[in-house]
């Protein structure tokens, strides 16, 4: 290890890995990722189902699959890479202050730095779901965990709450190690998670989605015992008399990711309230100088394979900032409308040399809609979905040529069309 | 034969126990939990009162002030964290500023000292976060925070350290009486000889005392419910703010903790049955009366939510006496609040006091009251750090992201006195689990350095309490 490197990468998950390659092949090769796990490959290591990759390879992976891929790639290129590390922060001078077992506590020196750093999934806590605090109340990512990387099951008869993705995959692998989901419940009228995760991981094992409910009351003293879970209104109320009941020894949270932030707030670089991620250009830079950020600790992903192609552009500019200087921005804002929860790029260069790819959610379900980026009263971009719900995420693609039309805020809306 | 057995590893049974170990004494303490500090002492507000809510002459007036005056040093002593924040009781009417008179008088008759009542504009200087509506405030510079279960897990890790003894998982359910006190016998048969015993088992101190023959002492259960919020929302408020107390109670309280951390409720329910469980009412008590404090208080920010029960006594005093029934027996019972506050003067009395007058007290003058704190690490150099980690170089793993807790904290605290046996034990100890994502990441690792360093099977780890196993077992 060396006390400076051109560039420093937070973080050794799918995002950390392919922001490095892309880095390195723009022509930035010396690059230290820093990871906080014994391995890299981020929470890929953990998803053991199918279904990576479909986009990227045109073939269905495992999450370690999809990773190894990456790993590979970097192994080849002799990208140092430092394990059981953790960033514990970094400073407008770049300087990352990290430490381990083996080098203790260290800085190193970057003249950029990308932040790789994934997401977290809310708790319980943040729900304040009333009753006991037993054992066997698991955020689904650590129930994975446990089963997956551990192999250890957490329980035998389980309640999910909330549809995330995460969620969905462990109704999946519970049932096939044979515990009985008894129920996923979702306080929304929609779920948050992929149509396909629906069909494959419930409707295919029967088991039932209850949208518009959550759960209301956790019984048990050491470990859970049971749950109550009601039906809501529409300010999502629990609507009395409307409770089910469920006797289980495991209630498993699905209920959100955040992106992993600290960091980057600690080092005062700004944040979207929307995402909770940094605010970036369409470079993937933030709004600090030199700093760039992509994947989940961007913007919480669907699919890997979109979180690769956001890391291969922050890689890409990251190398062009080491190599070519500071960039300086001359951007026009960009901001949701109607019917959309956050747009990723907040700022947009108005002389970006490639199309733009917006990146966003919408708020509900919406059928036969139309997605409207518009500055003024002028139309920049439209594009036409019969069916938009917020568990997808949508893109948008700006011509390059269209950029040069912009010359105030552009507002990304969606309306539902007669 | 121990010389004292004391019943109940609460923060009342933990003071005491240290107090004895100055002694030349065999004691013990006795505790039903599978760790200490599992009753009130581990779910209360955690503030050091300042003393002007008593009533004059009363044991909880006498000993509050006492021990407001005792706990900054008791505390730099044992390494636990605390700090002087200063309280304001909220007045929003002029009935209340009324109200306020009569409480600074009566502080100052208990002895508090520097009480001032302060207008609106002095208010809004020190919390600008308090409700318009708020007309003016009682100030006690003397109010302060703690973390109670610190406390007790340090007092009684120190007493350890000074030779006492901890029997966990020893719910004590009979006893026997021999020529020269007593045989105590656990809900599993495990048995414990003692020539005198000190209850203080809490909400259960009616129950054990009556054990020993003695039927007099009333306890009943009064419950409070809490959300606490995330660090990120930590300047929210930095005094203890609490509402005039009316007819209908002391209201619910605002207040950083001393990990920084914001502090809301408790409600006050009367209950038959102690489990400390929240319900959807009481939270939503807690978060409608806190808006009627607060400015946009940050209820967004939660990450948990939990309850504990007031042990009282129907006398609506503390019990701390010999029984006047069982010989041998000394009732320190119906330690409701300010219980925690008065921990270390009713530790003082008793031993100084009671035990004094029941047996000869022999200065151990080995005691040592320094305890090396459980945070010790955060609060070293990074030269000292990377000393440490040099020798030790689990120090230099971080285990848990969101408090920032090493992997060589955590397995000292589950090789300290009291040693750490569940994930709940160490997350007191170390705060590993405490973060906003409440030990989603850390919990696996955690659980895998207890069994390691405990040499159990990975799915015999507990969470805490009993049954509370995190696994049921392999997968397939
Ligand atoms: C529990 C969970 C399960 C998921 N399951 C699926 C799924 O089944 N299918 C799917 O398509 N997507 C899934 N996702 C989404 C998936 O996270 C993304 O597709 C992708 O893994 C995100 O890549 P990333 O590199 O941004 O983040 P991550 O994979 O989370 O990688 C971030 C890396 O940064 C490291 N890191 C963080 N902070 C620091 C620090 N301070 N110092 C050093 N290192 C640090 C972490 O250890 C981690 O290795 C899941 C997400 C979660 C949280
Ligand atoms: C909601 C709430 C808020 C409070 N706020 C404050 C405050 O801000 N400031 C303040 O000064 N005070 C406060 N208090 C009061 C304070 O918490 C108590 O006075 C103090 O914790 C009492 O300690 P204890 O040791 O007597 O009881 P506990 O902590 O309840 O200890 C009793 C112990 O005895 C054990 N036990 C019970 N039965 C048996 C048995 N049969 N055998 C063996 N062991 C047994 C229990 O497991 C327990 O560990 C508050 C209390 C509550 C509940």
């Amino acid at each position: 290890m060396k006390n400076n490197y051109d560039l420093v990468i937070i973080g050794g998950g799918p995002a950390g890995l392919a922001a490095a390659l892309s880095a390195y092949d723009n022509g930035a090769k010396d690059i230290l990722i820093i990871e906080r796990e014994n391995r890299t490959g981020g929470i890929l290591n953990q998803c053991i189902h199918n279904g990576f990759g479909l986009t990227r390879f045109k073939e269905s992976l495992s999450g370690p699959e999809y990773a190894a891929r990456f790993k590979t790639e970097v192994n080849k290129r002799g990208i140092e890479i430092l394990t059981e590390t953790t960033v514990l922060g970094f400073n407008k001078d770049k300087i990352v202050t990290a430490t381990s077992p083996v080098y203790g506590i260290f800085t190193v020196q970057a003249k950029a730095i990308i932040l790789a750093m994934g997401c977290r999934e809310r708790s319980r806590g943040a729900l304040n779901i009333p009753g006991s605090r037993p054992a066997g109340i698991y955020s689904a990512g650590t129930a994975q965990k446990y089963v997956n990387v551990k192999g250890y099951m957490p329980g035998k008869e389980v309640v999910i709450l909330g549809s995330g993705d995460i969620g969905l995959i462990m109704a999946r692998r519970m049932t096939l190690e044979g515990a009985k989901v008894h129920a996923v419940c979702e306080i929304m009228p929609y779920s948050s998670g992929l149509k396909r995760n629906i069909v494959q991981c419930l409707d295919d094992f029967g088991i039932p989605l209850y949208l518009n409910h959550t759960i209301t009351e956790i019984r048990g003293e050491g470990r859970v015992t049971g749950v109550t879970i009601s039906q809501v209104d529409e300010f999502k109320r629990p609507i009395p008399n409307t409770e089910k009941s469920f006797n289980c020894d495991t209630v498993l949270f699905s209920v959100g990711l955040i992106p992993e932030n600290e960091l980057a707030k600690s080092a005062g670089v700004p944040l979207s309230a929307r995402t909770r991620g940094a605010i970036v250009y369409q470079n993937r830079e933030t709004l600090t100088s030199g700093v760039f950020a992509c994947g989940n600790a961007l913007q919480v992903h669907d699919l890997v394979d979109f979180v690769s192609d956001e890391a291969e552009l922050a890689g890409r500019s990251a190398a062009e900032y080491i190599i070519k200087g500071a960039t300086i921005h001359d951007a026009f804002d960009c901001e949701n409308g109607a019917n959309i929860n956050y747009v990723l790029p907040q700022k947009i260069d108005k002389n970006a040399s490639e199309n733009v790819k917006l990146f966003f959610r919408v708020s509900n379900t919406f059928r036969n809609c139309t997605i409207k980026a518009v500055c003024g009263d002028k139309v920049i971009a439209t594009k036409k979905r019969l069916i938009a719900t917020p568990g997808e995420m949508e893109t948008l693609i700006i011509p390059t040529e269209k950029l040069k039309e912009i010359n105030g805020t552009l507002t990304l809306s969606l309306e539902v069309n007669e | 034969m121990f010389d004292i057995a004391v019943i109940g590893g609460g923060v009342i049974g933990g003071t005491i126990l240290r107090e004895l170990t100055k002694y030349q004494l065999n004691v013990c303490v006795l505790e039903s939990c599978d760790d200490v500090s599992m009753g009130q002492s581990k779910a209360n507000s955690g503030i050091v009162h300042a003393g002007y809510d008593a009533k004059p002459n009363s044991l909880k007036a006498k000993f509050n002030v006492l021990g407001n005056k005792m706990m900054s040093a008791y505390a730099s002593e044992l390494g636990v964290k605390y700090k002087n924040n200063g309280s304001l009781v909220l007045a929003f009417s002029e009935e209340d500023l009324t109200v306020l008179e009569e409480l600074k008088t009566r502080g100052e008759t208990n002895g508090v000292e520097r009480l001032s009542i302060i207008d609106r504009a002095e208010l809004n200087r020190l919390e600008p976060n308090v409700s318009d509506n708020a007309v003016g405030a009682l100030y006690a510079p003397t109010g302060g925070i703690i973390c109670p279960y610190e406390l007790t897990i340090a007092s009684i890790g120190n007493a350890m350290d000074n030779g006492a003894k901890l029997y966990c998982n020893f719910e004590v359910a009979s006893a026997k009486k021999l020529e020269n006190g007593y045989e105590i016998i656990s809900t599993d048969g495990n048995k414990v000889s003692a020539k005198i015993v000190i209850n203080c088992a809490g909400i259960n101190s009616g129950k054990v005392a009556s054990i020993f023959g003695d039927d007099t002492l009333n306890i009943k259960g009064r419950k409070g419910e809490y959300i606490l919020l995330d660090r990120e929302s930590g300047d929210f408020v930095s005094h203890t703010l609490f509402c005039t107390p009316s007819k209908a109670g002391k209201g619910i309280l605002v207040t950083q903790t001393v990990d920084g951390n914001i502090l809301l409720g408790p409600t006050a329910t009367e209950v038959e049955n102690p489990a400390p469980v929240t319900t959807a009412q009481g939270l939503a008590f807690v978060v409608d009366k806190v808006k009627s404090m607060c400015k946009n208080p940050p209820l967004f920010n939660s990450i948990t939510s939990f309850a504990g029960v007031r042990a009282y006594s129907d006398k609506g005093d503390f019990i701390i006496e010999k029984s006047a029934i069982a010989e041998n027996l000394i009732n320190v019972a119906g330690i409701e609040s300010p219980g925690l506050t008065s921990a270390p003067a009713i530790a003082k009395f008793v031993a100084e006091e009671i035990v004094a007058k029941m047996t000869s007290l022999v200065k151990n003058e080995k005691f040592n009251g320094k305890r090396t704190p459980d945070y010790f690490f955060k609060n070293l150099s990074i030269e000292e750090k990377n000393e440490l980690i040099k020798k030790d170089s689990t120090y230099g793993k971080i285990i848990c992201r969101c408090e920032g807790i090493t992997e060589g904290e955590i397995i000292r605290a589950v090789r300290e006195n009291p040693k750490a046996m569940t994930i709940d034990a160490v997350k007191r100890r170390t705060r590993a689990g405490m973060g906003r994502c409440q030990g989603g990441f850390c919990q696996p690792h955690v659980a895998e350095i207890i069994a390691r360093e405990h040499n159990i099977a990975y799915e015999k780890v507990q969470k805490g309490g009993k049954n509370s196993t995190l696994l049921v077992g392999k997968v397939k």
